[in-house]
């Protein structure tokens, strides 16, 4: 376990290089330099003043060389300076919202898959029932349908109209003045709409893999064999099949994460929530590039981060595989 | 193989669903009641009626009229963005299947650094340095998405590659370029065909959310996406704002996904033994 762990791991380091590689080069893309960013805001700034600015910054040197030193920097945490007014580091900007999409993914994804699961277990057990087609239809119209206008549909309805949830952000105006129970109350209002949303969107394609990895295994030969020994329906699909035919669903579970993560700025964007989705659109909007490729690579490394989860969870529920 | 096709009901829909949008997109200056981007002063923020059917925007624009030519850009987003993610992914994974070797460990890992990127993050962070139009965001929409057909284009280079008539090929002395274009390729189209139709629905669906975002196609060029931009700050307002563009959105993408699924399971039979 330890030395499949240790392999893993040494296979990410060429990744993570190809990653930071990349990330440099679309920020070496960019048109003008940080220092033209911040002279320009400037008019005092002298042309020695900027030259020495360049020599700081490294960019009077070859690429080669800059990668080298941006990674140096990288490397020790340093994400570098936001554009923005407040001039922070990038890496506590960061700090600060990532918690809260983290957060909020994990409770997506446990909804989904309580969800997935179960439907998954059910329209395969039951092929061709009315469940089945019923969901069929659904994951269908679920592939199709834009998250955010979902979202806008549902603040339209229970926002606007029915005026029972609220539509943006984590809490209300009025969250400190609440007691400890209406406190919780609140958040959890606030988080409704967000979250179901995700979850419904995401539904459509575990549910739907959950289903046809059932089909998969109903079909294997052990199956039959339980069901020869005269076990009843409900032992075979719980006990015999389900374990195996949760296994590829982890792998999927782990390919999902970036969609995911990225999917956060959608979500985030509409309900004004203030996690690394929100910031990453408005760091667009403004051209706070240091922000934009921190955010970036974080985020390959948070996909990278989950699929190691995955594959440890693999192991952990695979035998076969613990073996070798 | 149309026959087969068409005995799908839901592959037929599909296509059914996909052509009359092609007319639709085709035919927006002839179809359309109004110029999209008339104003109609008196009618502004007006539900649908039958002046107007599908109602106005905030400007008195007729709706309607807006979301046919909205059809143009993202019938021209989903397949040029599908051009360009096929030309580089048939290309580089027919590379890496063909030579093997350092060049196949090369592409491959560059594909796994590429996935490992959430896509979203990506075609943003380029958005940010480039300028929000339909031409870039079809660049980067491409560029960010043609790893899935560089792994299936280089599976099926990698198998064909043994099998007797390429080795024939190969020992006749023909040059690689012919090999992989006459020879390998021809025999690889299929399973590319079906993923770039289901690449259409795909890029349409992030066209319309960056165009949500403000961050795609710019207005007053129309587009299904940034008319839900309107419907969302006109929520308790204008409901047909929000409702009709992502209506289009849903039943396009639906078409397309249809389609793709019903050549699937025409172009390869063994999926559908199954």
């Amino acid at each position: 376990m330890l030395s499949y762990l240790a392999k893993r791991l040494a296979g990410f380091v060429p990744l993570l290089l190809g990653i930071s590689f990349v990330s440099f080069l679309v920020m070496a893309m960019a048109p003008g330099t940080p220092v033209d960013l911040m002279t320009d805001l400037n008019p005092k700034a002298s042309p020695e003043a900027r030259e020495r600015l360049e020599k700081f910054y490294g960019l009077d040197q070859p690429l080669y060389v800059q990668y080298g030193l941006w990674l140096g920097r990288i490397v020790q945490g340093d994400l570098g300076t936001s554009f923005s007014r407040d001039r922070r580091p990038v890496l506590d900007k960061i700090a600060e919202a990532l918690p809260i999409t983290l957060f909020l993914n994990v409770l997506d994804l446990a909804l989904i898959l309580g969800l997935a699961i179960p439907i998954g277990i059910y329209s395969a057990a039951r092929q061709y029932s009315l469940v089945d087609r019923a969901t069929t239809v659904f994951v269908f119209i679920g592939f199709a349908m834009p998250s955010f206008w979902v979202a806008l549909l549902a603040m339209m309805l229970f926002g606007e109209q029915l005026g029972w949830l609220p539509i943006s952000g984590l809490r209300s105006l009025d969250y400190d003045s609440m007691s400890a129970l209406g406190q919780i109350g609140d958040r959890v209002r606030h988080l409704i709409l967000p979250v179901g949303i995700a979850a419904l969107t995401g539904l459509a394609g575990l549910s739907r893999y959950m289903r046809s990895s059932m089909l998969e295994v109903l079909r294997q030969d052990y199956i039959q064999t339980a069901r020869a020994k005269g076990l009843s329906e409900t032992v075979v699909v719980y006990r015999h099949a389900l374990r195996n035919a949760l296994l590829p669903v982890v792998t999927i579970l782990g390919l999902s994460i970036p969609g995911l993560i990225g999917g956060s700025v959608i979500a985030e964007t509409i309900f004004a929530i203030p996690g690394m989705g929100r910031l990453f659109y408005t760091s667009v909007l403004m051209r706070d590039y240091p922000v934009v490729m921190g955010i970036t690579l974080i985020g390959a490394v948070l996909t990278l981060l989950g699929n190691l989860l995955a594959d440890l969870m693999y192991v952990a529920v695979d035998p076969r595989l613990r073996k070798r | 193989m149309l026959r087969r096709l068409l005995r799908n009901p839901l592959a037929a829909a599909g296509g059914l669903i996909v052509l009359a949008l092609f007319a639709a997109a085709a035919g927006a200056p002839w179809l359309a009641p109004y110029d999209p981007s008339d104003f109609d002063a008196a009618y502004v923020l007006d539900g649908p009626s039958v002046r107007h059917l599908l109602g106005t925007d905030g400007l008195g624009r007729d709706v309607l009229s807006r979301m046919l030519f909205g059809a143009r850009v993202s019938l021209m987003v989903g397949f040029v963005s599908v051009g360009i993610a096929s030309l580089v992914g048939v290309t580089l994974g027919a590379v890496a299947g063909y030579f093997r070797g350092v060049v196949d460990t090369v592409l491959m890992r560059f594909v796994d650094v590429m996935l490992t990127f959430p896509t979203f993050f990506l075609i943003l962070a380029v958005i940010a340095y480039l300028d929000a139009s339909i031409w870039n965001i079809m660049l980067v929409i491409g560029l960010t998405s043609w790893m899935g057909v560089c792994r299936l284009v280089r599976a099926e280079v990698l198998s064909l590659r043994e099998r007797d008539f390429l080795v024939a090929a190969e020992a006749l002395g023909m040059k690689p370029s012919r090999v992989i274009l006459r020879h390998a390729l021809p025999n690889a189209m299929a399973p590319v065909f079906v993923a770039g139709i289901l690449g259409v629905a795909g890029a349409i669906l992030v066209e319309s959310a960056l165009s949500f975002l403000g961050i795609g196609v710019q207005p007053p060029q129309p587009s299904w996406g940034n008319i839900l931009t309107e419907g969302k700050s006109t929520l308790g307002v204008a409901w047909w704002l929000s409702v009709c563009p992502g209506l289009a959105i849903l039943i396009t993408v639906l078409g397309y996904n249809l389609l793709g699924e019903g050549l699937r399971d025409v172009l390869d039979p063994r999926l559908r033994a199954r």
